[in-house]
């Protein structure tokens, strides 16, 4: 048996300060650009732009190269992908299974925000 | 090797059709899928299910697993007798220190001709995702989390083994729950110019004894006694660095909440949460005689009437 002891790893924060190429989102979430489309026309994902759309020329963008996806979002994706892969959803199933993820996560949040308010002995 | 009952995980017969295990499977999947399961160690649960449906929803792979044999338990040590090994192997392979899960991954239809790292197109690694359990004061101060992995890897036989990686990840000031750290390569090793997987770390706080978070933002229950909620009060309230003073105004609410600005959890990048005083209007357990008496005294002169609004709404 090996054991690797390696230096102090490289980490990314997956949070809104963060994006993603489409190439790297489709890579790392195991999405293909398809589906990809489908949830952003569903507007069950929405990519981000890091530069300013006004400024760049459409024939200069490379119209999709220029989109962008949060990092924050990739969690999100990866879960809806798993689903995809073990539910053999097709990509109405994946879009329904993305929104309906996110609305748990909003909930799940909001209760722990009101939980973490309440008094300790009324929990 | 250990043995594991793959029909006994999906609770079907040896004798189930592929459309039997199907669906076994994918009740199984609805029930302790991670990523909608509440069920305790689901993740684990499904990891087994799933290898098993792996194995068994491959006619070949659900052969050579018949082939091993079905007189062990699971959990017990076995080895492929010698012919399994000739047929679906090089022959010289010793399986000892092989999971069976990495046997028949090995012996994968995309793997098989030269194996795990001769396929002939490029395979990523497999990702991982890790709970990182941490505290308040190492969230706000930044800390090292040690990472200990077994990871799949392919042996010079081409076989795919389990080998165990450590390694720090270095987790900076300012995560709360929830948050996810991504540690690019730190996967499973990719075959054939396959990118090597990622690892993944949720952060979970870990409960405090005083405080609660959400966010940057913590919660702590500040107990006032009647007078000090009545008549106002300086008070001590502990913070993540150390105690500090804290005016609670004449007539301080039981659930008011009182501002502490930037004494919460930091961003990661500038500024911090706030800390929230929850007002609690404590009582003594038990009053003395000399208590009872102003109690009274105050329930004799005073006026208020905290139900008064009751009288209002039935009107």
């Amino acid at each position: 048996m090996r054991i690797d002891i390696t230096e102090t790893s490289e980490v990314i924060w997956l949070n809104e300060h963060h994006a993603f190429s489409l190439t790297e989102f489709v890579a790392l979430s195991g999405l293909s650009v398809a589906e990809l489309q489908h949830l952003v026309d569903c507007d069950a994902l929405s990519p981000v732009m890091t530069v300013d759309p006004a400024a760049v020329e459409p024939a200069a963008s490379g119209g999709a190269a220029d989109v962008r996806f949060g990092a924050d979002c990739l969690a999100l994706a990866r879960a809806a992908s798993r689903l995809r892969n073990d539910f053999d959803l097709d990509a109405n199933g994946l879009t329904l299974a993305l929104r309906l993820l996110d609305r748990i996560r909003e909930l799940e949040a909001e209760l722990h925000d009101m939980r973490a308010q309440l008094p300790r002995a009324a929990r | 090797m250990k043995y594991k009952d793959y029909y006994k995980t999906l609770g079907v017969e040896r004798s189930a059709s592929a459309a039997d295990i199907k669906k076994a499977y994918r009740k199984l999947a609805h029930k302790f899928h991670p990523d909608i399961s509440k069920e305790a160690n689901a993740k684990e649960k499904f990891q087994e299910v799933g290898e098993a449906y792996e194995t068994l929803k491959d006619a070949e792979k659900r052969a050579a697993y018949d082939e091993l044999g079905s007189a062990y338990q699971p959990g017990q040590d076995f080895r492929p007798p010698p012919d399994w090994g000739k047929a679906h192997g090089d022959g010289q392979t010793a399986f000892d220190e092989m999971d069976l899960a990495d046997l028949f991954a090995s012996l994968s239809g995309k793997q098989r001709g030269g194996r795990a790292h001769g396929a002939p197109f490029p395979i990523p690694g497999q990702d991982f995702e890790v709970a990182a359990e941490i505290t308040l004061e190492q969230a706000a101060q930044g800390m090292e989390f040690d990472v200990n992995l077994a990871v799949p890897e392919p042996g010079a036989d081409g076989y795919m083994r389990r080998v165990p990686r450590s390694f720090k990840a270095r987790i900076a000031k300012g995560a709360s729950e929830g948050q996810r750290l991504r540690l690019p390569g730190k996967g499973g090793k990719g075959l054939s110019g396959g990118r090597d997987g990622d690892l993944y770390l949720l952060i979970h706080l870990l409960p405090h004894p005083l405080f609660r978070a959400t966010g940057h933002d913590l919660y702590v229950d500040l107990p006032l006694a009647p007078w000090e909620a009545a008549l106002g009060a300086t008070v001590e309230v502990p913070t993540l660095h150390g105690a500090v003073h804290l005016k609670v105004p004449a007539g301080t609410r039981s659930g008011q909440k009182l501002r502490l600005a930037k004494r919460g959890l930091p961003h990661p990048r500038e500024g911090t949460g706030d800390l929230y005083a929850v007002a609690q209007i404590a009582l003594p357990a038990e009053l003395s005689e000399h208590e009872r008496k102003l109690y009274q005294q105050l329930a004799d002169g005073s006026t208020f009437d905290p139900r008064s609004h009751f009288k209002e709404a039935v009107k």
